[in-house]
């Protein structure tokens, strides 16, 4: 077993953290959207709240729980009351095999890549559910679009992560990462990592791929009947989803808690200590995700969103051979490089 | 071994029961005064027409088996690209095989269904 396979704090305490961090980190993105959209739009944005309006989600928070709590009448009252549970549990689920840094995380499984597919895929439910308790016309056209676009944009997903799986021989997290010592998989395999960000944005409902929620067409898509803390907890979902898949994206791709390049320069640098190096490694990692929800809010305020029929043919015509192609090639390169090299 | 899943377990217990929390926070905290007009399903303002759980395109179930297809496939593959570099060739090939009978069929489909990935109007 290699050194940063064993914990060293206790899985507990970093599960607290973690929980803890990804409910602020929701919040915070919700400021932060709106301070960057107000930026990309050359507007001012929240300002009033506290010092430069940073208790804007606060007050938000509080107002979504003092408004009424409304059930439609014609609809399933207790499929409308699980729907809105479903997105908040799965994101809080993911947490659980994300490595923060070198022996620091909840739970090192040797299927971690495996869960991350599974547990990323229960979410739609909840989606689909609030379309279909709703009983109402947008909702449920809205949960239709979520349920075939997350099943069309995951099997993309499932390729990129199994071209990257080729290069970590390996379905654990921890595992993944320490083989991006010397050099982060989105330069040995920029193609998987392309349709993999591709991917994680549709996963996530972000625009360009926010049909589901398309205000223009559908109001507003499947929570179109939901108010007060169900509302809440579906907005709640959809950033904790962001910042969930930024931190995948720096897992599989961005080498996680390595520095750029680290294997050839790690040797050389002074040794530091267990929690020195274990602050570096946090820092490091969370670096690349706080620059990569930014990119998600970069792009949904500078690209509009698809057509449906565009949609489907990028997610079925496009992703989907080329994600097969650049596995079937990389497979084939490492393979020729392990059988005569 | 199976110990490290324990975490995962306490982790979805925690998740739920937050979750509820703030669920039945709201539903404490708010008012609770319904009418007729406001348990209505939104429908732009007009008297909803009909019941929402209508008939819906097709092209949805043909997604839907589409998908069944290939998350097996993907399911196939993950074993391999964990072992592949003992298998040698010999399985690289097959798979390799088994990985163009299914884009074949994703060919077939995509030519035959193009229009199906659209939105029917009727």
């Amino acid at each position: 077993m290699d050194s940063s396979q064993i914990p060293i704090v206790s899985s507990y305490i970093v599960m607290a953290g973690a929980l803890g961090f990804l409910l602020n980190s929701a919040a915070i993105t919700v400021y932060a959207e709106r301070r960057v959209a107000a930026f990309i739009q050359n507007r001012v944005g929240p300002n009033r709240v506290g010092p430069l309006g940073l208790f804007q989600p606060l007050a938000d928070v509080v107002k979504l729980i003092f408004k009424e709590d409304v059930t439609p009448a014609q609809g399933n009252p207790t499929l409308h009351a699980t729907a809105p549970l479903i997105p908040v549990i799965t994101a809080l689920m993911t947490v659980a095999v994300i490595p923060f840094g070198e022996g620091i995380f909840v739970t090192n499984i040797n299927v971690g890549v495996l869960y991350i597919l599974a547990v990323a895929s229960l979410g739609v439910y909840g989606v689909t559910m609030a379309g279909w308790a709703s009983n109402s016309k947008y909702s449920l056209l809205g949960g239709l679009r979520a349920a075939a676009q997350m099943l069309s944009y995951e099997l993309p997903m499932g390729m990129a992560l199994a071209s990257v799986v080729l290069f970590a021989q390996s379905l654990s997290m921890v595992t993944m990462v320490e083989s991006q010592a010397h050099f982060w998989f989105i330069f040995v395999n920029p193609i998987g990592a392309i349709i993999f960000i591709v991917c994680t944005f549709a996963e996530a409902n972000r625009t360009p791929f926010d049909l589901v929620e398309a205000e223009q067409e559908l109001v507003g898509g499947f929570h179109t009947e939901y108010s007060s803390m169900k509302f809440g907890m579906f907005f709640l979902a959809e950033y904790m989803h962001v910042v969930i898949g930024s931190m995948l994206i720096t897992v599989f791709f961005l080498g996680g808690w390595h520095l750029p390049f680290a294997g050839y320069y790690e040797h050389i640098l002074p040794e530091a200590g267990t929690w020195a190096k274990a602050i570096l490694d946090i820092s490091v990692f969370l670096g690349k995700t706080i620059f990569l929800v930014f990119v998600f809010i970069w792009v949904r305020w500078t690209i509009p969103r698809f057509k449906y029929n565009q949609l489907m043919s990028l997610g079925w015509a496009r992703l989907l051979p080329l994600s097969i192609l650049n596995f079937a090639v990389i497979a084939f390169i490492l393979m020729v490089i392990h059988t005569y090299f | 071994m199976l110990e490290q899943y324990l975490p995962i377990l306490v982790l979805i217990g925690i998740a739920a029961g937050l979750a509820v929390v703030l669920m039945i926070l709201s539903r404490i905290m708010g008012p609770h005064r319904p009418n007729a007009h406001k348990l209505q399903p939104y429908e732009s303002g007009m008297d909803p027409i009909s019941d929402a759980r209508d008939r819906y395109s097709v092209s949805f179930y043909m997604v839907a088996m589409e998908f069944i297809v290939f998350d097996l496939e993907i399911v196939f593959i993950y074993p391999w690209a964990v072992r592949y570099q003992e298998l040698g060739f010999g399985t690289f090939w097959a798979v390799m095989v088994f990985l163009t009978i299914l884009t074949l069929g994703l060919v077939y489909t995509l030519k035959k269904e193009s229009k199906s990935f659209e939105i029917s109007k009727s």
